[in-house]
């Protein structure tokens, strides 16, 4: 293999048990290096015990994992050399201020005192934390620590970023902040995994994306692969008089070419937009019908959607894994 | 301090970079140590036990049994003294195997665990800053006796001696509490149980009265608990009288402790999932 076509992440049959649990059941994945890879999944899924077997925080019971073609376990060292992980759960340190937690991660990246406390006012400046460099962490807002989160695993930028979860329990705009970054890097060559529970970021941020389900990556490709397999989204109406629902339901099943669900809401209906552009002309006919629509919504399909799309049936509650367990 | 950081900036901040070479062993510990002792200046509330135990065990210990045990609580004082210096910094190394057990579950260790370097330094480090509070506690003890009193014959070298030979074991004896920490689920755990463990050691030992009042058995446990030895060989150090053998039996029960219960706990946080 010439380190040209050499991957940044490659697995082959990675297996981690926890108990009688396979949190990761001989998951396959190949992420070409300068790309964002976006692992998809609900919760239990096994996304955070690949992540941690990447990080060489985990050993895998079986398979093999090479970040830049080193193993994760017999050349950890040279692994942890190239990647840096943002861990779910803030990985800084809430008792101290933001800026000694850089210049603590810079010494123990080998930085002089002095280039340490350079390195972290210019990580501080940039990522707009100058402000609250000197407050200690837990007086932080969500997005702050977040992005301080962040920028620890850039104090020497790694070749390989792995980013558990970077948004959830976000607000929007902490959470443009944080795609801002992931961009940013991208830029500057850096090869980004994110783990995600949301189509709507990997389809954003990503080049490729991964559906892991039970610890089975069930789907693979780019985002238009995955969102042409589950459709283009889903149409929502709502009618003022829940009277008229069925006579709806089949005027717009046959302008989508669809098929039209009830929702629970006597009033509603919804169906899986294979082609968006004949949402219009569907909802144009219901017009000429003499049908009003109280309220109508074209969405993105929702990770419960792309998993009924992929396994016929909605996520699944949580199983015991590390991500519950933690 | 919300505005949107530019994208510029970000670049600049961003752009490829040189690694420096991986720090030392000894440079990473320090900066872990250092990193103890920014906790201690931020959350100052860690130090309770390590201001409040010397001050109840040497006023407490002194004027409760003082009278009774030996005629006078000055009398007492010179005996019991060496004693309560063990005690203290012994009941306080239990922090270590709590400090650990709550930060290894956080997601700042998974950073520590993700770092290119020398595997054992968080927790050399950590043990590394716990021993300024045990020189705090020690400090504390000794000053306050001489307030009250106390006068050893060692002189100052002779206390300096048996503050570096308390510090020894009690940073031998923090293995055996960092094991505890990563075995144990929760830090009240921990707490409890190393509790559960030193107060007989501490108890039973000739810290408070001299062992030739108790019964055989005792006697016997009394001679191989190794509390006994690090009390005997403080005192010897603080009056001056110390021999070889009562300070290398210190030395080679630290070492022991420390050969089994650091390669203990480096196993258990390597293979921690």
């Amino acid at each position: 293999m010439t380190a040209q076509s050499l991957p940044a992440v490659q697995t082959s049959g990675l297996v981690k048990t926890f108990g009688t649990t396979r949190a990761v059941d001989g998951v396959e994945l190949q992420v070409p290096i300068g790309s964002v890879y976006g692992v998809l999944g609900p919760n239990g899924a096994g996304k955070t015990t690949v992540i941690r077997m990447l990080a060489t925080l985990l050993r895998p019971d079986a398979g093999t994992a090479r970040v830049f073609g080193h193993d994760v376990v017999a050349d950890a060292d040279a692994v942890r050399r190239r990647v840096s992980l943002t861990g779910q759960y803030a990985s800084v340190d809430d008792d101290l201020t933001g800026r000694e937690n850089l210049v603590l991660l810079a010494r123990l990246l080998g930085f002089s005192p002095r280039q340490a406390r350079t390195r972290a006012g210019e990580l501080l400046d940039a990522f707009g934390l100058a402000e609250a460099a000197d407050r200690l962490v837990k007086t932080y807002s969500g997005g702050m620590r977040r992005r301080l989160d962040i920028t620890a695993s850039l104090i020497v930028t790694p070749q390989l970023l792995v980013l558990d979860e970077p948004t959830t329990g976000l607000d929007p705009h902490s959470r443009n902040q944080v795609w801002d970054i992931v961009r940013a890097l991208v830029a500057d060559g850096t090869t980004v995994l994110l783990t995600t529970q949301y189509l709507e970021e990997a389809d954003q941020l990503a080049d490729r994306i991964a559906v892991l389900d039970r610890g089975r990556v069930i789907a693979e490709g780019t985002p238009g692969q995955l969102k042409a397999s589950v459709g283009a989204g889903t149409l929502h109406v709502r009618l003022p008089d829940p009277t008229q629902r069925a006579h709806t339901q089949r005027l717009l099943g046959r302008a989508l070419g669809v098929p039209v669900h009830p929702a629970s809401d006597p009033a509603a209906l919804s169906a899986r937009v294979t082609d968006p552009r004949r949402v219009v002309g569907a909802l144009m006919e219901l017009t000429g019908a003499g049908i009003a629509v109280a309220d109508f919504a074209l969405g993105q399909p929702s990770l419960d959607e792309v998993f009924l799309a992929l396994t016929g049936q909605p996520t699944r509650p949580d199983t015991p894994t590390r991500e519950d367990a933690a | 301090m919300t505005t949107i950081p530019s994208t510029t900036a970000l670049g600049g901040a961003v752009a490829g970079r040189a690694r420096p070479p991986r720090p030392s062993a000894l440079s990473a510990s320090r900066t872990f140590a250092w990193r103890a002792l920014l906790k201690l200046k931020h959350v100052p509330e860690q130090l309770i036990d390590v201001i409040g135990l010397p001050v109840i065990f040497t006023l407490g210990f002194t004027y409760l049994f003082g009278g009774a045990l030996a005629g006078s609580t000055r009398a007492y004082l010179q005996f019991l003294l060496p004693g309560t210096l063990v005690m203290t910094v012994v009941l306080v190394t239990t922090f270590s195997g709590v400090t650990l057990n709550t930060g290894i579950t956080t997601g700042v260790f998974d950073r520590f665990r993700s770092l290119p370097i020398w595997r054992p330094a968080p927790i050399v480090g950590a043990l590394l800053g716990d021993i300024g509070r045990y020189l705090l506690a020690s400090t504390l003890v000794i000053a306050l006796g001489l307030a009250l009193g106390y006068r050893p014959d060692g002189a100052l070298a002779g206390g300096l001696a048996a503050v570096a030979l308390v510090l020894g074991f009690a940073f031998g004896l923090s293995w055996v509490w960092t094991t505890l920490g990563l075995v144990l689920r929760t830090p009240s755990a921990v707490n409890n149980l190393s509790l559960l463990v030193l107060f007989p050691l501490t108890l039973a030992s000739n810290i408070f009265v001299d062992p030739q009042t108790m019964p055989g058995w005792l006697q016997a446990f009394i001679d191989v608990n190794p509390i006994t030895h690090v009390a005997t060989a403080t005192g010897g150090l603080l009056a001056g009288t110390a021999t070889v053998g009562q300070v290398g039996w210190v030395l080679a029960a630290t070492a022991v402790i420390t050969a089994v219960f650091a390669p203990l706990t480096m196993q258990l946080y390597r293979n921690r999932r």
